[in-house]
């Protein structure tokens, strides 16, 4: 039982932060129904600006406390990698809208392919390290000398993606920003004849999903102390494969399937074989894809008219 | 006495219009004047839809002009286009299936931010107190009627100096019809709003328009006031005989 829930508590660190990423995959699909597969590597280039800007800030500036350099990190990662996806969105997708609907697919994938192989050649292909951050653990009770703990980084994740959403998800629902993005969702011509500059909204979705994966990379980077150039692949993949799981176009699916990825994860890895836990989290995206193709929350393709 | 104020609000002046390599408009003169209610009628396919679509931008105008206030709209991106106050209520209605009735008026209003929002948004339940019923509602689970009266109020929410409606009387019952149209007629007379409306039920379009345009495969082939549309003999074979009543 112990060690369920504390199998428990490490699949929601991890699917906390799947979830964060999954909103950038079915945002984006949501509004102009393309797969973004460079939005993993986004993350992992986010996650490479909280390397750089942490190290800059503890080492020559000397900041001592770990939750305002976390948080200054945090808010430069989302700043730069919004205007890094604002930039794509603007060169690789933009241009080939109205085009087949492959052409911005392929551009994805060769976007994906500069921004590993660029973060390769700059940062080198090892892992980069940081001093761990954060170190405290709580230990929650203890039976037959098995403690379940979660750890203050585990914490500072879990808490750091329930506020973020709750304020992402009132920014859909209640502001005009948001109601603009579902219209151009919904309607992207009549969205137009309303005086909504559907480009601009289109841009700003991209930069709000990428600001969200920058999240996801500085707590990945605080979580795991080490960040590779290749990164971006398995988390985006898993992320992406939440995404379909919740149903692709839906908000709360995006964060119920990177919840669900994360734990189902944790708990194969515990119960049936370590060696085989990316084959678990991408035999669901199989599954789903074949029995469940919209996914648990998503609506089914037909609509009335 | 100012020479600006002859200009037509609405100048459209020889656009054609393509689908592909099909021609849709053949070189379309249309002109709407500030205060007038401004009719075309035309049977299925003439072509009536497409010119509203392309005033604004969609599909672009290949050749011709459109201006609007004497400014040239041609090539302008349909939100700019919006924000001169031209309103439109498109074809098929157009609702935003998944917002509510609220949100779905909150989109009309987002030129202003939603700065007059309520007191317009209680204009629209006094012209249509059916959508103050169904405020909370999903707008794909509207009835026809029920999303026609919308797309209309969500037109008029973004306070247009020029409203254009398509269609409003399809699948309508009767008595909502004539209530759209007073309703037009209305806010033509009182607050002498621009009106440019296609219609194929051409008999009420008429007699409620100051002047009407009659459509034909991509040109138009006449035009003239209201009254003389509806007594000119070739108007009433193709469009009115057996459904005037």
């Amino acid at each position: 039982m112990e060690v369920f829930i504390q199998q428990v508590i490490n699949g929601i660190t991890i699917g906390s932060l799947y979830g964060l990423i999954a909103i950038g995959y079915t945002m984006v699909f949501g509004i102009i129904g393309m797969v973004n597969f460079a939005h993993g590597d986004v993350f992992m280039v986010s996650a490479f600006f909280a390397l750089i800007f942490f190290l800059a800030l503890t080492a020559w500036l000397g900041i001592a406390s770990i939750t305002i350099t976390l948080l200054i990190v945090m808010v430069i990662s989302m700043v730069l990698t919004g205007l890094l996806s604002w930039a794509i969105e603007r060169i690789a997708y933009s241009p080939l809208r109205g085009s087949f609907r492959l052409a911005p697919l392929i551009s994805a994938i060769g976007m994906s392919i500069v921004l590993s192989n660029f973060v390769q050649v700059a940062q080198g292909p090892r892992n980069k390290p940081i001093p761990p951050m954060v170190r405290e653990t709580f230990t929650l009770w203890e039976n037959n000398g098995y403690a379940v703990t979660i750890s203050l980084k585990q914490v500072i994740i879990m808490a750091v993606t329930a506020v973020l959403l709750v304020a992402f998800w009132y920014m859909v629902q209640k502001t005009a920003l948001g109601r603009a993005q579902r219209a151009c969702e919904q309607d992207r011509k009549m969205a137009g004849l309303l005086g909504i500059n559907v480009d601009r909204t289109i841009s700003l979705t991209f930069v709000i999903g990428a600001a969200l994966a920058a999240v996801a990379g500085t707590l990945y980077l605080m979580y795991y102390g080490v960040v590779h150039f290749a990164d971006g692949f398995t988390p985006g993949v898993k992320a992406f494969t939440a995404a379909v799981l919740g149903g692709i176009g839906s908000l709360p699916g995006a964060v119920l399937g990177g919840l669900l990825i994360g734990l189902i994860e944790t708990l194969w890895g515990q119960y049936v074989s370590a060696d085989y836990q990316n084959v678990a989290a991408f035999s669901i995206l199989v599954i789903v894809l074949i029995f469940m193709p919209q996914g648990l929350l998503g609506r089914p393709e037909v609509e009335k008219v | 006495m100012s020479a600006v104020a002859k200009e037509p609000l609405l100048a459209v002046k020889g656009v054609k219009t393509y689908y592909g390599n099909i021609i849709a408009l053949k070189g379309v003169d249309v002109n709407v004047n500030e205060g007038e209610i401004v009719t075309l009628i035309g049977a299925n396919g003439a072509g009536k839809s497409t010119l509203m679509m392309t005033i604004f931008g969609q599909p672009r105008a290949r050749e011709g002009q459109i201006t609007f206030q004497g400014q040239d709209i041609t090539k302008m991106p349909p939100h700019e286009i919006a924000r001169l106050r031209i309103a439109q209520s498109p074809e098929g209605r157009r609702i935003f299936p998944r917002m509510t009735v609220l949100e779905n008026l909150q989109m009309g209003a987002s030129l202003d931010n939603l700065k007059y929002f309520d007191e317009d948004a209680e204009k629209m339940f006094t012209l249509f107190p059916r959508l103050k019923e169904r405020l909370h509602q999903r707008g794909g689970t509207l009835s026809g009627g029920e999303q026609q009266m919308l797309a209309i109020a969500r037109a008029l929410m973004a306070r247009p100096k020029l409203l254009m409606l398509d269609e409003p009387s399809l699948g309508l019952a009767p008595l909502i019809v004539k209530q759209i149209f007073e309703a037009i007629r209305n806010l033509n007379k009182t607050q002498g709003l621009t009106v440019f409306l296609v219609e194929q039920n051409a008999f009420h379009a008429l007699k409620l328009a100051h002047r009407g345009y009659v459509m034909v495969n991509g040109v138009v082939t006449m035009s003239g006031s209201g009254r003389e549309l509806l007594e000119n003999p070739e108007v009433r074979a193709a469009y009115l005989e057996g459904g005037a009543h």
